[in-house]
């Protein structure tokens, strides 16, 4: 019912193309996460759903109509900006009773309306106080406030999150997800943090360059990554892409050869150059490994370390181990070694990009 | 789903198209009064009565400009409002970084109070004084003088204002260590205040000659028929006197004395822009 | 006081003298004499000492016919060139907003008429008044007398020069006000369902209030200062003089062709209270938002 579908969706600024045919569906009732870095087009495209920016190609669906032409306060979606746009003129409770004038419901309903939302927030305190007088996080609130008092089709969220510190962030979160599974309002949310994505999401669609790399829920995206793009961003450290050629059962690499499982073997033909990508916790120090590696650095987080080491051709890894096991020192060589079943194939494309196999 | 695209920004293109409509219509009607006033000075005298009027200048006159520019003195008097100008501007931002300087970087009984009493300047405006002025003027002897015309205007709390606040922009760190560097007072404000104020004098200095070269009233009042002195905005008022019958003329005076502020401010946009918003925006 | 504190208060009075011996003698002291000279009238023959005849002659000059139509005059004109002066610049301002190619150059004309001087503008306006050159016997405009000598259309007709006149600078006030609206805001708006007219209605103008207040007070004291397009458009001779003797001619007249400084003092001091009265209400309504924390 409430669902948003993108189908060829096109948007260029002058030359450049910042969504690239983009074919998306939102399903109703889910909280979809557009992720990926700046400039990849995330914002625009949320944009094109909220009606700020034209699409020049493809149809754009909401809620079973194709909105093309629909202006942007026709369209029954709300939205959270990153700066949250309140209006500084008025009250928090005129701010949050704005949308609901335009719809032309009379004064007694709206202002009970308004004190629902505002109680469900915890604004009920705020609600004469003018947005300068509030606090970032209040106003963040007041921001979903107005988005949720008029009960749209879909939510449009665009890094609401990134004004806040820290400790507020991970408390927001949560808060935004029961929300939007209480209401159960289709929901569309950027952001560029990938912890973000992958602790709020139903599904995650990742975007690089306007293109569409992968949507997925986010264990799927983890475990099986669609490219080495996908692979790389999602994940903390990323995963290690190790660039070699297929051997007999594994990929020959500077410095020594990654195993890999049975599954693979048939597309890893010897002489085949391919890119070996394992996540740092597939890896462990070994001094019966098959990968040697000198150490740059140990990075020590409290709970686990990570330990960067280079290959021969200078290709960076990343292995991940509890801090309860000893540390190498600087420089030294170490050996490590690759469990099989963590190892994913990736073919490149020459530009240092592959594409997954398997 | 070809048909949505061009649906959609075939639109666009007509809200385009509409908007710089609005925009060109906007600009021919606040750029046709100079564009008729361009037209007439180039027509002869005998066509300036034509009924209906041209709008374009098919057999043009060119002798109108050189005519006013001697018959109507307009080369004298530009070189007198450019000394009563030069003069003027020079006075204000040298006074100004002086006051200026002052409030910002130094200490002393009363500075609020004297503020505050340059501010009130602003607030006084220049016909009230009109009247003394004109005795004071002439007690000192200087009717028909580059004195009369310019002392009077040698200072602006405006000007105080804006530069004060240029220099208050100033780092702290950065005064302690030009005082640690060995700078005195006349030092920093040459070397490091100054420069750095340079926006905001840059400002001051095109909203100064402005006001300066469009002045009025005040030339009117104290200089007499006197090529000499006379300013070129009441040189034009003496040319439409003179020349009634050749108005085509007066017009050719006016283009030659407007056309060098609408190079200033091709030039120097940005600079009057800044002046003139001073206390529109926060 | 150390020595130190000595000389830099002394530098201090020292830097800021010679702008306030200029503030002394060129605007305090003849806004004090204003009020002394306002006490007295001035002889009827030259050469004779002026009587001190204290508020007699103010009171005389503030219920004087000539004062008070001088005043309704200047009213009048205040109200034909400040609205419409702030609205077209806002009009302007809010086309010329958006990123659009070639917008400088529109831009530029809009603010053009910043730099015309008063000569300047009146004479543009004088061959487009004109009843024998001008543009308004081809429009079939032929009022009788005409133009700038009939008594009806002759305020008018200073008020729309002064109008374009004053539109570049409306233009480029607006212009900078209108940037201090975030556009995000804006766009919250249309989001929630806002047409165009209710965002510029209940978002755009009161978001701009400060702006608009400002325009206010600098459109009323340029309007109260229009001087030299009247007395080139029309001057002391002209039949239809007294129907655009605003304060500031008047003043001028009475003191250069009346010979009464006493009566001009009264006038002039007028003119400065009610300019006073506006630049402090501005300020004390800038106080206002500010304590809002906008």
């Amino acid at each position: 019912m409430g669902q948003v579908v993108f189908d060829g969706v096109t948007k260029c600024f002058g030359d450049v193309v910042a969504v690239d045919h983009l074919d998306l569906t939102v399903a109703d009732g889910e909280l979809l996460v557009l992720l990926g870095p700046s400039g990849c087009g995330k914002t625009t495209a949320l944009r094109t759903v909220a009606g700020l920016e034209e699409i020049d190609e493809g149809s754009l669906t909401i809620d079973d109509r194709v909105v093309n032409d629909v202006e942007a306060k026709d369209r029954d979606v709300a939205m959270v900006f990153q700066s949250y746009a309140l209006y500084p003129h008025l009250t928090v409770a005129k701010n949050i009773e704005f949308p609901l004038r335009q719809r032309g419901a009379d004064r007694a309903e709206r202002t009970r309306q308004v004190h629902d939302v505002a109680e469900t927030l915890g604004l009920t305190p705020y609600l004469g106080r003018k947005p300068g007088q509030l606090s970032g996080g209040q106003r963040q609130r007041v921001a979903l406030a107005r988005a949720i008092v008029r009960s749209p089709a879909a939510f449009l969220m665009d890094e609401p999150l990134s004004n806040l510190d820290a400790a507020l962030r991970v408390q927001t979160r949560a808060d935004i997800v029961s929300l939007q599974e209480r209401l159960g309002t289709t929901t569309l949310y950027v952001t560029h943090d990938q912890v973000e994505a992958m602790t709020m999401g139903d599904r995650i669609a990742v975007m690089d360059g306007g293109l569409l790399q992968q949507v997925a829920p986010p264990q799927a995206l983890y475990a099986e990554p669609a490219n080495t793009f996908v692979a790389r961003f999602l994940g903390s450290p990323g995963m290690n892409l190790i660039p070699g050629v297929a051997a007999e059962d594994a990929v020959t690499v500077a410095g020594g050869t990654v195993p890999l499982r049975d599954a693979l073997l048939p597309l890893a033909p010897v002489g085949r150059s391919l890119i070996a990508g394992v996540r740092p916790e597939g890896l462990r120090l070994d001094a019966a490994g098959s990968l040697e590696a000198s150490v740059v650095i140990v990075e020590q987080l409290g709970a686990e370390a990570h330990i960067i080491a280079t290959l021969d051709d200078g290709t960076r890894v990343v292995v991940r181990q509890e801090a309860s096991r000893p540390s190498p020192g600087l420089a030294e060589t170490v050996r490590i070694a690759a469990d099989p079943a963590a190892v994913h194939l990736f073919v490149g494309d020459g530009s240092g990009r592959g594409e997954r196999l398997g | 789903m070809a048909a949505d695209r061009s649906k959609a920004t075939r639109r666009r293109r007509w809200r385009l198209v509409g908007r710089y409509l609005l925009l060109t219509a906007g600009a021919v009607v606040i750029l046709f009064p100079l564009y008729m006033t361009i037209v007439n000075s180039l027509l002869f005298p005998h066509d300036l009565d034509r009924q209906p009027p041209l709008f374009f200048p098919i057999h043009p006159d060119w002798s109108t400009y050189p005519t006013a520019w001697t018959a109507g003195n307009l080369g004298i008097y530009l070189r007198n409002s450019a000394i009563q100008t030069v003069i003027i501007v020079a006075g204000q931002l040298v006074t100004s970084v002086l006051a200026a300087y002052a409030f910002a970087f130094l200490r002393f009984p009363f500075r609020r109070t004297l503020f505050v009493v340059f501010l009130a300047t602003l607030m006084i405006p220049f016909e009230v004084t009109l009247i003394t002025n004109i005795d004071t003027i002439s007690s000192f002897g200087w009717y028909n003088t580059f004195q009369g015309l310019t002392v009077p205007f040698l200072a602006t709390g405006f000007g105080t204002f804006l530069l004060r606040q240029a220099f208050l922009q100033i780092p702290r760190d950065l005064q302690e260590a030009a005082s640690l560097d060995g700078y005195g007072h006349w030092r920093f404000m040459t070397r490091v205040a100054v420069p750095l104020a340079r926006p905001a004098l840059a400002a001051l200095a095109v909203f100064s000659f402005l006001a300066a070269w469009n002045q009025y009233l005040w030339p009117l009042v104290v200089t007499g028929d006197n090529n000499a002195i006379r300013t070129v905005q009441i040189g034009l008022k003496q040319l439409q006197g003179n020349q009634v019958q050749d108005f085509d003329v007066t017009l050719a005076g006016t283009i030659i004395a407007v056309v060098p502020l609408f190079l200033l401010l091709v030039v120097f946009q940005k600079q009057l822009v800044r002046s003139l918003t001073a206390g529109a925006v926060k | 006081m150390t020595r130190r504190r000595v000389r830099e208060a002394l530098l201090g009075y020292a830097l800021i003298l010679p702008a306030l011996a200029i503030f002394g003698l060129f605007v305090f002291y003849p806004f004090a004499r204003n009020f002394k000279l306002a006490l007295y009238q001035a002889p009827p023959f030259p050469n004779l000492p002026s009587r001190y005849v204290g508020l007699h002659q103010v009171g005389q000059v503030l219920t004087s016919s000539n004062f008070v139509q001088s005043l309704v005059t200047t009213l009048l004109f205040v109200v034909l060139v400040v609205p419409a002066g702030l609205l077209i610049g806002l009009f302007l301002a809010v086309a010329a907003q958006r990123q659009l190619r070639g917008l400088a150059i529109y831009r530029i004309i809009f603010s053009s008429t910043v730099v015309t001087s008063v000569a300047v503008s009146a004479l543009v306006f004088y061959s487009l008044m004109n009843p024998v050159v001008g543009l308004l016997p081809w429009l079939g405009i032929n009022p009788h007398p005409s133009a700038l000598q009939n008594s009806t259309w002759a305020l008018p007709s200073v008020a729309l020069m002064a109008v374009w006149q004053f539109v570049g600078l409306s233009f480029i006030i607006m212009s900078a006000g209108l940037q201090s609206v975030p556009e995000e805001v804006l766009e919250a708006a249309r989001v929630d369902g806002a047409s165009n007219w209710t965002v510029f209605w209940r978002i755009t103008v009161p978001l701009l209030s400060p702006t608009l207040f400002f325009g206010v007070v600098v459109a009323t004291i340029y309007a109260f200062q229009t001087f030299g397009q009247i007395d080139i458009l029309i001057g002391y001779q002209n039949a239809a003089y007294e129907h655009v003797n605003v304060l500031i001619y008047n003043v001028y007249t009475t003191l250069v062709y009346g010979g009464n400084p006493g009566r001009a003092a009264v006038m002039s001091i007028v003119l400065f209270l009610i300019t006073l009265v506006l630049t402090l209400l501005q300020l004390r309504f800038l106080e206002r938002r500010v304590q809002y924390g906008r």
